[in-house]
């Protein structure tokens, strides 16, 4: 196993589109990194540079000592799933597995060692001798990482392995690659990752650090607890939780040494723990405030936004409230339990920020003027 | 008796509604439809075939009865047109010139497989500069008439001393000189996802190798539609062999069949046709042998282009 760089790393197609805008990432060994980001944020496209399959621009790519960028995948000493298995259709599941062993002139007792410890692990010795159209999506994609597993691979690279599958498989593979990931890291042969998804829960989930991207540039390199608590701008904020995070345009002004936010007719003071923080701040900005972090008041109470209920969604357990202030939509997760029966759609109701689990966004730039000056 | 729960309860059984007028007479109307359909269909499918099935009656006819009756069962069946024919004019028996047919066939059809793959995963797969003229300038030479092209290449042979040989017969299908097949092995190609590729590059495998035990595989439906076509057309073809092989001991069955005609001095029909059938055995010998993997090619190149 290996640690992985980026340095700098560009990718600019034929015609002068550049995807990728030198990127820095750092990949410690064993880490298990994923990257996430919507559609078209060039995560695959990273993915696929560090693979091989797409050549570097620009920049550098090193895994452990070695500047990868010229080398054939095949030298890379990686090993890559694919969204769609990519299992290969002509050979039973054994060929599929010895395949890369077979190109690198290992000695038939050895893959055959292999190819039965790798098939113990993944619970797929039954399907041996099975061609791959004869699989379920969950056993293909289990050949597929046995595929990459078996090759001892200095990195592992996953694109958006789990997208094919159903809700229900999809959870139990999380789990059963995380697992595997743990497995590998007690047996002393940690392996390092690099997973590609479009899903946060997967990213949230499975991550050891996340990398969020977003049109080529990275975002914010973090663990999960970070990146929920302390996202660096508003675009990991919007992108990371369920339901999103609420953003909406405010004013910050000083009114006698308190930071006070201005939205519309409404002003409600900075919570204290991050007064401090933005004495420097002034004008436009974005507040942004997760919604599990609101409290239902009365309407008209001081320091929190009073608005019009537009929806109420009842999920079983929680309850999603949407709120109208100020032409900006807010959406309040309230456990049912603790939801007012009498509230209905058209009420008035009064938010309140709980805490200081406020974050206060550059209007221009996004980035979070809120966080600890660390 | 046993109980058949997959079927219906009331197959069998009185329970069933009887059917209404309109059902009645929908059903009728369909199986008249039906009926026409298939009469048609064989009508047309039988006047398509009679040439065919006359081929093979009169092959068993002797020579004066051959235009006397125009059934084609014969009267008085002989085999004496398949033996005469077979010793035929020449020193050679017509074994002779199935060997060189096949002598011709067998390394053309080879050679049109390896180069077509070759071109057509180039194509298909890679990037390199001036490849849209490339690929232009083979769609060009598709839609070229072969005629054309007759004069220049015989001249060209001709040159480089390959006349009275199976070269000029060869080398352009070994050098992708068919069009056609290049264009659809491309357009097959195009349909397979490069994701195997891809993973079997992450396995380490070189570009030849990449091709050798994955494309190849994948694309063999497509390369057994060329080789059939190649092998029937090869088979069939007249004009190739005519042009550039002059000496009766290297003539193909085509050009074999066309010498009794001009040696005999009353035509021998019989055993002109009697030769014939033989001449057609071998392209539906392979073609049945094949049929499952050439509609499997043909349409899907066809359609996922």
């Amino acid at each position: 196993m290996a640690e992985l760089q980026l340095r700098g790393v560009e990718k600019t197609y034929g015609n002068g589109f550049k995807a990728v805008h030198g990127i820095d990432l750092d990949v410690a060994e064993g880490e298990f990194m994923v990257l996430v980001g919507p559609s078209g944020c060039a995560k695959s496209t990273t993915l696929r540079m560090i693979a091989g399959l797409e050549t570097i621009t620009g920049g550098e790519v090193r895994i452990g000592e070695q500047v990868v960028n010229d080398l054939v995948p095949g030298r890379r000493g990686i090993a890559m799933v694919f969204q769609n298995y990519a299992l290969y259709p002509h050979m039973k599941v054994r060929r599929n597995l010895s395949f890369g062993l077979k190109l690198k002139r290992k000695p038939k007792a050895e893959i055959e060692t292999a190819t039965d410890e790798v098939s113990g692990i993944l619970e797929i010795e039954q399907l041996l001798d099975r061609l791959p159209k004869q699989l379920s999506g969950g056993q293909a994609q289990r050949v597929a990482l046995g595929r990459a597993l078996i090759k001892h691979p200095e990195v592992f690279l996953f694109d958006e392995p789990l997208s094919n599958l159903d809700a229900k498989l999809r959870a139990s593979m999380r789990v059963r690659i995380t697992d595997l990931h743990k497995r590998l890291r007690n047996e002393g042969r940690p392996a390092t990752v690099v997973y590609v998804t479009h899903d946060q829960v997967e990213a949230m989930t499975m991550g050891d650090r996340i990398c969020v991207m977003k049109d080529g540039h990275i975002m914010q390199v973090a663990d999960p607890t970070t990146l929920y608590e302390r996202p660096a701008n508003d675009f990991v904020a919007g992108f990371i939780g369920m339901p999103e995070m609420n953003l909406v345009g405010c004013v910050l002004s000083h009114d006698g040494g308190t930071p006070v936010l201005t939205a519309g007719r409404q002003r409600i003071a900075v919570p204290e723990g991050l007064a401090g923080r933005l004495s420097a701040a002034e004008g436009a900005v974005r507040l942004g405030i997760r919604p599990q972090h609101l409290q239902v008041v009365a309407a008209d109470e001081a320091n929190a936004f009073t608005g019009t209920v537009s929806n109420i969604e009842f999920l079983g357990h929680e309850v999603n409230l949407h709120v109208e202030v100020e032409g900006a939509q807010f959406v309040v997760v309230v456990p049912s339990a603790e939801l007012d029966k009498k509230i209905g759609r058209g009420d008035q109701v009064g938010l309140r920020p709980l805490g200081a689990n406020i974050h206060i966004f550059d209007a221009e730039s996004g980035i979070n003027l809120s966080l600890p000056a660390d | 008796m046993a109980a058949f729960p997959d079927l219906p309860k009331h197959s069998g059984s009185g329970e069933r509604d009887a059917p209404t007028q309109l059902e009645i007479k929908l059903r009728r109307k369909a199986r008249f439809n039906a009926a026409l359909r298939y009469t048609l269909l064989t009508v047309v499918g039988l006047i398509m075939v009679y040439p065919l099935v006359w081929l093979i009656g009169a092959s068993f006819k002797t020579n004066a009865e051959m235009f006397s009756s125009p059934g084609f069962w014969p009267k008085n069946p002989t085999i004496q047109g398949y033996i005469d024919g077979w010793q035929t004019s020449t020193p050679y028996t017509f074994g002779r010139f199935f060997l060189n047919s096949l002598w011709i066939i067998i390394p053309k059809t080879i050679g049109t497989a390896v180069s077509c793959t070759l071109v057509a995963y180039g194509f298909a797969r890679f990037e390199f500069p001036g490849k849209k003229i490339l690929f232009a300038s083979v769609i060009a030479t598709l839609l070229l008439p072969n005629v054309v092209t007759r004069i220049p290449q015989y001249l060209l042979f001709r040159d480089l001393g390959w006349l009275n040989t199976f070269l000029p017969l060869w080398v352009p299908s070994a050098l992708a000189g068919d069009a056609f097949f290049v264009f659809m092995v491309i357009q097959f190609l195009r349909a397979i996802p490069r994701d195997m590729e891809e993973a079997a590059r992450v396995d380490g495998a070189n570009t030849l190798q990449t091709l050798v035990f994955i494309v190849v595989p994948m694309l063999m439906p497509a390369l057994i539609s060329v080789c059939l076509f190649q092998f029937m057309w090869t088979m069939n073809d007249f004009l190739g062999p005519l042009i550039y092989l002059s000496s009766v001991d290297k003539y193909p069955v085509s050009l074999a069949l066309k010498l009794s005609i001009d040696t005999t001095e009353a035509f021998a029909w019989n055993q002109i046709l009697a030769m014939s059938v033989l001449a057609l055995a071998p392209s539906l010998a392979v073609f049945f042998l094949a049929q499952k993997y050439f509609i499997e090619g043909i349409s899907t190149g066809g359609v996922k282009g």
